[in-house]
């Protein structure tokens, strides 16, 4: 990927994600120096097929860490089981210090990990405005009790709504916040997805193929974006399947095959990983091939 | 001069002034109570509850059982404990069902609302719900009192002990002319439809509400910020059944018997007539909506009965027993224009029916 402004490469923050990472080892399952999620025995089974089975995985704290891998690799799937939308066959993990795993999807989002959709779920009938107001996290007026006296929640809600405008600000979408969400187009809704995702303040998000569907011209602010998050000391997670889009932006890459962990590394190390090259392009003898660094070490 | 023709058919005075009537009256303060309820569930949260008449049934046996069977403190207490029967069915569906997808609610509705018909009726029952008679005239049987009397009588500003037959002409038209107790019902009837709907109003306004609509629009997106989408479906469902259980309590007292055919099937699909008529998810749709199924069916009725009678339409097509049977078919007619030229209902926004189209 040509890396235009938005790619910004001497970013304070990626080169100190940088500095960090160059002690990891990168093995699948690496401890991290500091970690915000830590992953221990995932498992989950759709039928015979197993789609899910991560033995453990740290993810590091402050960083970009993308989550790559062929088709039904199982990226969706296991984001879905982090986040409750899914319930693990077996398995624990741990957000913060706090283990999550079992939790329905809305405690884990007010604990501060939240997520985007593959497909964009904006709120077509409701407006720009009201999609980012929704995000607010410990609304009073939220509450049936409160919900009839304005008085309660009147000061709240222009404080969440004063946050709102500088986040369509900074997404450059202040010109359609009364517009519908449904009148967005495609590249529009994921903005307005994270955007809204962020009114929740999360210490770590979840971007499943924030570049899915969005055209080329886009994919570039979008990028920033992402950037931006982690330069603001946000947590970024995300699942992505365009090669150039990872390489460009992320620190840390998570390789994922057939429902497993076949490599980690930063992206200058995993794009030499033979395991990785032989997950994306096939071999003869799949991915259990042999070691998998000789790729890296023949160079 | 055909049209003049044509006019001359009908006694126009009648024409109009009986679906006038009919469009200010009991039935249709009833329909718009359980339209507002069925519009917080459906309008504004997105739940198909097709057993709306589950939750009136609730209020109509709730009030009517409490008080045959002698409640302390009366009829208004009996009325609470309407309220309070629509809430435990709110619960009893909403606990295992709202944690499905949508369509499992339609089909758990659309059964507790037989099932609760069906229950009233038996013979089991007999003593409690008055089985098949239901409960004709509701008295409470230790104080000597009737919910009627009580009602039409002891607590009616409009009634006159003098003249205990009065009729109120309003407006002077001999159209709107009522007896005292169906005035006094009418009266605090539409008062309670004004109050429910501005209590729709404010709640779908405030940020309450618009965590509903988000759940209309997309549950797992209000999940991913962190909404107990559960909790306020059932909220929801609590509240609109609650309103539509005071459309049952209004209706009962003003039959002053409740009897399980009153809550067959058609009366919950009558109500979503009404709601899609004025508007799905607007302010005043239900209640206009109602008002305009009373009219419209009342209007069909009289037009046909008065052709059929002055011989316009020969009795071999329709004879006077068929007209109960016209009227429905005109209001299916008129609603399948509607969906094609007005998708949105009379009051609602155009914009919203058109992004429906995902």
């Amino acid at each position: 990927m040509s890396a235009k402004s938005s790619c910004n490469p001497s970013s304070a923050a990626k080169e100190a994600a940088a500095e960090l990472l160059a002690t990891v080892d990168p093995q699948p399952g690496s401890k991290k120096p500091d970690t915000i999620l830590t992953v221990k025995e995932v498992t989950r089974n759709f039928g015979g097929l197993k789609a899910v089975d991560v033995d453990y995985l740290e993810v590091q704290r402050g960083i970009i860490t993308a989550f790559i891998g062929p088709n039904g690799a199982g990226k969706t799937t296991f984001f879905n089981l982090l986040t409750g939308f899914d319930e693990p066959d077996t398995g624990k993990w741990q957000f913060d210090g706090t283990e999550v795993g079992g939790m329905a999807s809305h405690k884990i989002a007010q604990m501060g990990m939240v997520r985007t959709f593959q497909l964009t779920k904006s709120l077509g009938k409701m407006s720009v405005m009201d999609n980012m107001l929704l995000g607010a996290p410990n609304q009073k007026g939220e509450k049936l009790s409160f919900s009839l006296l304005r008085g309660a929640w009147r000061k709240q809600e222009a404080d969440v709504r004063e946050r709102a405008v500088e986040l369509l600000e900074r997404f450059n979408m202040s010109h359609m916040a009364e517009e519908y969400a449904a009148t967005l187009s495609g590249g529009q809704r994921k903005l307005l997805e994270m955007a809204r995702a962020l009114m929740a303040s999360p210490a770590l998000i979840l971007l499943d193929e924030p570049m899915a569907g969005v055209n080329p011209a886009l994919v570039q602010s979008l990028l920033g974006h992402v950037e931006a998050l982690r330069d603001d000391g946000v947590s970024v997670l995300f699942v992505e399947h365009d090669m150039d889009v990872i390489m460009g932006i992320s620190d840390w890459i998570v390789v994922l095959a057939e429902g497993g962990v076949i490599a980690e590394g930063t992206p200058a190390q995993v794009s030499k990983n033979k395991k990785v090259i032989d997950a994306y392009l096939g071999t003869d003898d799949g991915i259990a091939a042999d070691d998998g660094r000789t790729g890296a070490d023949a160079q | 001069m055909k049209f003049e023709l044509l006019l001359a058919a009908f006694d126009l005075k009648d024409l109009i002034g009986v679906p006038l009537r009919a469009s200010v009256s009991i039935p249709t303060i009833v329909f718009a109570l359980g339209a507002i309820g069925l519009n917080l569930h459906y309008g504004f949260t997105g739940l198909l509850n097709v057993g709306m008449v589950a939750f009136m049934a609730a209020g109509s046996y709730g009030m009517a059982i409490a008080f045959t069977q002698g409640v302390p403190g009366g009829i208004l207490v009996a009325m609470v404990c309407g309220l309070l029967f629509s809430v435990i069915i709110a619960l009893l569906i909403g606990i295992p069902a709202l944690r499905l997808r949508g369509d499992y609610l339609a089909i758990v509705t659309i059964a507790i609302g037989e099932v609760m018909r069906v229950s009233a009726r038996s013979q089991r029952l007999i003593n409690i719900t008055g089985g098949p008679f239901g409960l004709p005239s509701i008295e409470d049987r230790g104080n000597d009192v009737s919910l009627s009397d009580r009602i039409g009588i002891d607590w009616n500003p409009l009634y006159d002990t003098e003249n205990p037959t009065r009729s109120f002409d309003v407006l002077w038209t001999d159209i709107f002319n009522f007896d005292a107790k169906a005035l006094w019902l009418m009266i605090i009837g539409w008062a309670l439809v004004v109050l429910m709907t501005i209590l729709v109003w404010r709640l779908v306004n405030s940020p309450w509400g618009r965590v509903v609509k988000a759940i209309r629009e997309d549950e797992d997106a209000a999940r991913a910020l962190g909404k107990n989408v559960f909790s306020y479906k059932l909220q929801s469902l609590i509240i609109g059944g609650a309103i539509g259980a005071i459309a049952g309590i209004i209706r009962t007292l003003d039959n002053s018997f409740v009897q399980s055919e009153q809550f067959r099937p058609q009366t919950t699909f009558f109500i979503w007539t009404s709601l899609i008529l004025g508007g799905a998810a607007s302010k005043w749709g239900p209640v206009i909506g109602a008002a305009i199924f009373w009219f419209s069916l009342q209007f069909v009725e009289e037009a046909v009965r008065q052709l059929v009678e002055n011989d316009w339409i020969p009795d071999w097509l329709i004879d006077s027993n068929d007209i109960g049977r016209i009227r429905l078919i005109m209001m299916g007619v008129m609603l399948a224009a509607l969906m094609i030229w007005r998708p949105q209902g009379l009051l609602g926004k155009k914009e919203e029916a058109l992004l429906d189209v995902r």
